[in-house]
């Protein structure tokens, strides 16, 4: 028991060395933000080198979309971030203007004894099916029709799926959904859902972490998170019927196909987007702020940031494995800016000084 | 209700209270009032926030499994269930291991060896629920998936009734395995209030039953359980307590369904789970509210637990006195 006094004396000194820095950096000019977690490690890079350019920080809580929601309507925050875009009447009674901001791909990883990442093929059908229970066993033949060069073994599929409520399930349900009207009656689109089959596990390490232990099993996670944790994905077949492999190539290529311009409010999911070379689950995370800023210079302050984002920030997102918004949507984006974010008394904010 | 009682005769016998005494006094009011307040804001607030959700689904609430966010209808069966399931699990593996190893200790156990494993057992109790869970996932899951899922499914799965609780695939995780972390985790707690009780034991007791020849496991059964079960029942209701409460290690290894099975192998959820996984991203009102409703049975079970613990303390308490 010697040792145990100085461990919490050594733990409440950490303690209150740390609260006096959060004290300190309060000081200095410091933009606020909540919301997702899936982009969370892109914006927290951004704000990094942001301050080291400009000195100005950013404080963001990756608290959830759906706690990002909450926090910017009740304005605690100069922004906030969902994965799940607003509908455009929801925009309007809360008096919010949302846009783009990072792209990212989920991926299905399997965990197949012999199959290494990108052999197996899948088609969004058979994929919604074996979520809903229905294809049950890998030899199944819907897979091996699919696969004819590969030996699957006669083995329950142990189905993995995210437990919290989540951006990366509202992509991958949309997608299914998309692709399979059984799932789309029964299941439907959320950020979580009631799944007819298999485990949760929290977080895209908890389903990673299923994935990689349980043998003969599924999963989805982002990307990133597959290429981090070495898990083998899949390949899926297209709304052009071809057969793609996940890459940040595959990816943009959806990107590039969205038809940003024609969504109101930026309303848009990427899930299925056409193209020979599109990555089906494919989508974008939003950022939201209030359409009359009552702070018209602090507003100005965290629309900088985005504004340089977008101009810089693309190698570093590509580095995390996320996919940059392309230059057109940038464009369109600051146009919204100016023409729908004003101070109180109706001046618009963007461009700034 | 017992009657405040009287101020010291030192105090008293110059006719005058000191002032610090009325400060003491006061101030030891306010903390047990403040503490009051707390419990009653919490179930104020839980109920006011889960009102709209008990509104909409009536009693249904606590009878229905579905849990669907997309259409916004909630039912509380699965972690109900899910929750007095892992706890009971977490007792009948914990209480036992925790009685027994407190008796080593005060008991058996060298005496130069004693001081540092009561120290162990107490440093155990410290160790962050999140770690238990992650070695649970990491570590305990993949060896209950390889080496003993398997075996039990073999050999216990094909019998009539029994069987149904160790059937389906062996994934590692599930109800099973989230109540035998659990009952690891209350494990320390029990076994170090177990210890106090067995060393607040009066030690001629003691003495004059080794003196009559008894041995160690008839003073242990004798003596030490009979004088010290109030205590215990102290004890596992703590550790109940955790059990009933504990998020993070459940979290990780329950797997997190929102369905009732009957095998123990099945992956489930509880309600600090279910919390822990979906308040975060809960979007819509009802569905919020419904999440808000489980805390407040969550909170409603453990007073309940705690009521009958007390009316088995007052029964034990009575039967003592006889």
């Amino acid at each position: 028991m010697r040792f145990a006094p100085s461990s919490v004396r050594g733990a409440a000194i950490a303690a209150a060395v740390g609260a006096f820095c959060l004290a300190g950096s309060a000081q200095a000019a410091e933009m606020t933000g909540a919301g997702a977690t899936f982009p969370y490690p892109v914006y927290a890079k951004w704000a990094e080198a942001y301050k080291a350019k400009t000195g100005i920080s950013l404080n963001y809580q990756s608290i959830g979309s759906g706690g990002g929601i909450k926090q910017i309507k009740a304005k605690t925050v100069d922004f906030g971030a969902s994965d799940m875009p607003l509908k455009p009447d929801d925009l309007k009674t809360s008096g919010l203007v949302q846009w783009p901001m990072i792209m990212g791909g989920v991926v299905p990883v399997v965990n197949v004894p012999g199959v290494k990442a990108g052999e197996l093929k899948l088609s969004g059908k058979v994929l919604a099916d074996i979520y809903l229970g229905k294809v049950k066993t890998w030899n199944a033949p819907e897979i091996a029709k699919l696969n004819p060069s590969l030996k699957l073994p006669k083995k329950p599929i142990a189905v993995v799926h995210r437990s919290d409520g989540s951006g990366t399930t509202f992509l991958f349900t949309s997608y299914l959904a998309a692709v399979n009207p059984e799932w789309k009656d029964k299941v439907g689109v959320s950020t979580a859902v009631e799944w007819p089959a298999g485990i949760g596990g929290k977080g895209n390490e908890g389903v990673a972490n299923f994935a990689r232990q349980t043998p003969d099993s599924i999963g989805y996670v982002e990307y990133a998170y597959a290429l981090q944790n070495k898990l083998a994905y899949t390949q899926l077949s297209n709304k052009d019927g071809a057969f793609v492999k996940p890459s940040s190539a595959t990816f943009q290529s959806a990107a590039a196909n969205a038809d940003w311009a024609q969504a109101p409010g930026f309303s848009l999911v990427l899930a299925n987007q056409p193209g020979k070379t599109s990555w089906p689950i494919t989508g974008a995370s939003f950022i939201l702020m209030h359409a009359s800023q009552a702070a018209p210079a602090r507003a100005a302050e965290v629309l900088k940031f985005f504004s340089w984002a977008y101009a810089n920030g693309g190698k570093m997102a590509e580095a995390l494995d996320y996919v940059p918004m392309p230059a057109n949507v940038a464009t369109m984006v600051a146009g919204v800016w100016t023409e729908q974010i004003k101070s109180a008394d109706g001046k618009a904010i963007w461009p700034a000084k | 209700m017992r009657t405040e009682p009287p101020l010291p005769e030192a105090c008293a016998d110059n006719g005058r209270t000191p002032a610090s005494e009325h400060a003491f006094r006061l101030l030891c009011r306010a903390a047990a009032v403040t503490v009051a307040g707390f419990l009653l804001a919490v179930f104020v607030v839980l109920a006011v926030n889960a009102a709209p959700a008990l509104a909409a689904f009536g009693p249904g609430f606590l009878t229905t499994q579905v849990w669907n966010p997309v259409t916004e209808r909630f039912g509380a069966v699965a972690p109900i269930f899910g929750t007095l399931i892992t706890s009971l699990i977490a007792m009948l593996v914990g209480v036992p291991l925790a009685v027994g190893s407190a008796l080593f200790l005060t008991e058996i156990c060298p005496h130069r060896l004693r001081t540092s494993l009561i120290v162990g057992v107490e440093l155990l109790a410290a160790v962050p629920s999140i770690i238990y869970g992650m070695w649970g996932l990491l570590v305990f899951a993949p060896f209950l998936a390889n080496h003993v899922q398997p075996f039990l499914i073999d050999r216990l799965g094909p019998l009539p009734l029994l069987g149904a609780l160790f059937q389906g695939p062996p994934f590692g995780i599930g109800t099973l395995t989230a109540g035998l972390i659990l009952g690891l985790m209350v494990l320390p707690f029990i076994a170090s209030v177990a210890c106090q009780v067995f060393f607040a034991i009066d030690p001629f007791l003691r003495e004059a039953a080794y003196g009559v020849g008894a041995t160690t496991w008839e003073v242990c059964r004798n003596v030490l359980m009979p004088q010290g079960r109030a205590g215990l029942l102290g004890a596992s209701m703590l550790g109940l307590g955790r059990a009933l409460g504990e998020t993070m290690a459940v979290t990780f290894v329950i797997g997190n369904a929102h369905r009732v099975s009957a095998s123990l192998f099945a992956p489930g959820t509880t309600i600090s789970a279910s919390l822990a996984n979906e308040f975060t991203e809960a979007v819509g009102d009802l569905y919020l509210s419904s999440l808000q409703a489980l805390g407040l049975i969550l909170f409603v079970i453990t007073f309940v637990v705690l009521a009958l613990a007390r009316l088995m303390l007052r029964h034990i308490e009575k039967g003592d006195a006889r």
